[in-house]
């Protein structure tokens, strides 16, 4: 490895001011909703301005904490190849805490304010007489959601910053020998394992559970929580792809070429398709057996006002996707990448927005602008943490065992 | 059946063959085809090879799966043979998915198996001929091809100079089916 490599990233003065312009829309898009919907009396009304930054939020959250599972995952994997790259995942994923927090927030003021409009289950009064809800009490109960979404954000962070302290501890003092390398590869794999399992119990299965779809309290669906994890994987890879062209166009990550590019490309591509196969596979099964009870979920959402962005996500979310990034070419291609990265996050945060708001706006889709003032705010704090992340230590691991692996790596 | 003749190097080290088939390019020969006992990143990029159209002839045999598929059941469900399931009205596309999905991947799966076999000229009873039989062991062979004007000595200086360590001159009955080594040794090699 030559020595000329830009190992510092030095964050470019346009692109700090674009996420400080960023987080100022995100700040006035909420203060419009508060002032026009939030400070309403009508819960309904007030309930719309929290819908939106329950959304924003925990989209925003899940998708940058799939950079560090795909890191763990790979790890796991003893995959070598991300590693040119795998300083901009582990930047991505020190956003986790800032959001985590942002979050915790939002989901602690809707469970205890005395608006219920989107979490039916916090309103005593009415699971009383509720026979379903109150079958459900243990597990959609106040106590249970809180300490559930402490030890989660809590776990991702704590686990994130171990793995990402392993990563940065080669930096200055490199590995003397085999033995140490295989010592260094075993520790990390162990806490990889950690954080996956960690991964599994809540991205995976309790989480998406209790954070979105108790919004529909008394629907369920088994399949829920896997979708919503391959819906943030898959943006979760795109984000990568934009920042690791980012970086490439500004002179940085010599050693990420072409190959590089066309894996994180396949994995766009590849779980596009699993993200579909779980829509689907949730969504015709409840329409083969037409039960009420389950159809009642797809009715304001395949058939009711939702129903253009229902079916606008699954045109960019799965025939875009397995179009446009099939040939190998475009897997290559800068500027297709950046547009299908690009195009995914947004078709995935419209994914979020077809789960949350039919529940508490099931007659009407509310006014989507404010929202994207919303996300856009969240855009710009992932642009400003990550990209400070990112000058926190140097842009190659160079002295992970794996490097060559990944130098030389060839699809 | 026109005999051709080629002219083939056993190199023992990939270290040594890479830049034996970039000389070999640059000086203008061409390379039939180099055989070697297991796949070798690059060595397409340093032939020179076009990418194989393999998966174009993919993407239009699982095309032609998914028109098949939802051909055939809208036809057999709504014209032909129209039954009322659970009350679902007799074109329900989300039932047929599955089914069309399925053969979408049956359709490219086999229809890519048999062009792969095409490509690759491989048929049941076809002993391929890859010059030396060590090729399928430990050693890469490269095949030169020639013409009438092609000048023996030289080439065989030239590829003893880039590290051959054996080198041979074959000849072979063209075809798609090029030389079949049980056979052409005995019938074609001129001696």
């Amino acid at each position: 490895m030559s020595s000329s490599i830009r190992e510092q990233f030095v964050i470019p003065k346009r692109y700090n001011m674009i996420a400080v312009a960023l987080m100022v829309i995100g700040v006035i898009a909420i203060g419009a909703l508060y002032i026009t919907h939030g400070a309403s009396k009508d819960h309904h009304e007030s309930a719309r301005f929290w819908a939106s930054l329950l959304q924003n939020s925990v989209y925003f959250l899940l998708v940058v904490n799939a950079s560090m599972f795909f890191i763990c995952a790979t790890t796991l994997a003893w995959g070598g190849w991300p590693l040119v790259f795998r300083r901009v995942p582990e930047a991505i994923s020190a956003v986790v805490p800032v959001i985590g927090v942002i979050c915790f927030a939002i989901l602690m003021a809707i469970t205890f304010g005395d608006n219920h409009t989107i979490y039916h289950w916090t309103d005593a009064e009415h699971v009383k007489h509720d026979e379903i809800l109150d079958h459900k009490s243990g597990f959609l109960s106040k106590g249970f959601f809180t300490v559930m979404t402490i030890l989660t954000i809590g776990l991702w962070s704590l686990l994130g910053w171990k793995m990402r302290k392993l990563s940065r501890s080669l930096d200055n003092n490199p590995l003397p020998g085999i033995e140490e390398g295989k010592k260094y590869i075993w520790k990390n794999t162990v806490w990889a394992a950690l954080y996956l399992i960690v991964f599994a119990l809540t991205v995976m299965s309790s989480i998406p559970w209790l954070w979105l779809m108790s919004i529909d309290a008394h629907w369920y669906s088994t399949m829920y929580s896997w979708y919503t994890f391959a819906s943030t994987f898959v943006a979760g890879m795109a984000l990568i792809a934009l920042f690791v062209v980012f970086l490439k166009n500004n002179g940085y990550l010599e050693l990420t070429n072409d190959e590089h590019l066309h894996d994180i490309g396949k994995f766009m591509f590849a779980f596009s398709v699993f993200w579909t196969y779980l829509w689907y596979s949730q969504f015709m099964l409840i329409w083969y057996a037409n039960i009420p009870e389950e159809t009642v979920y797809f009715k304001p959402r395949a058939e009711g006002p939702y129903s253009g962005i229902f079916w606008m996500m699954f045109i960019i979310n799965f025939i875009a996707p397995l179009l446009i990034l099939m040939r190998r070419g475009s897997k290559r291609n800068y500027t297709t990448i950046t547009f299908m990265a690009l195009l995914i996050i947004f078709g995935h945060w419209l994914d979020f927005y077809q789960m949350v708001f039919p529940g508490p706006s099931p007659d009407h889709v509310p006014m989507i602008l404010y929202d994207f003032g919303v996300a856009l705010g969240f855009v710009g704090l992932i642009m400003f943490v990550t990209g400070r992340a990112l000058t926190k230590a140097p842009l190659l691991a160079k002295n992970h065992p794996f490097i060559k692996e990944s130098v030389i790596h060839h699809t | 059946m026109a005999v051709k003749k080629f002219i083939t190097g056993n190199f023992y080290d990939e270290e040594v063959l890479f830049p034996a088939v970039k000389k070999a390019r640059r000086a203008g020969y061409r390379i039939h085809e180099v055989f070697t006992p297991f796949p070798i990143h690059g060595l397409d990029k340093a032939m020179g090879l076009r990418d194989t159209s393999l998966h174009t002839a993919g993407f239009i045999y699982g095309i032609t799966g998914t028109a098949t598929a939802v051909g055939f059941i809208t036809w057999a469900l709504t014209v032909d043979w129209a039954i009322n399931f659970g009350g679902k009205p007799f074109f329900s596309l989300p039932a047929w998915i599955p089914i069309t999905f399925e053969l979408t991947v049956l359709f490219a799966s086999v229809g890519m198996v048999l062009t792969f076999c095409y490509l690759c000229q491989l048929a049941p009873f076809v002993k391929k001929d890859h010059f030396n039989p060590r090729s399928t062991d430990d050693t890469f062979v490269m095949a030169l091809e020639t013409t009438d004007k092609t000048n023996e000595e030289e080439v065989i200086a030239f590829l003893n100079n880039i590290g051959a360590k054996e080198v041979s001159v074959e000849y072979r009955e063209t075809g798609w089916w090029l030389g079949r080594y049980d056979k052409d040794r005995k019938v074609f090699h001129k001696d």
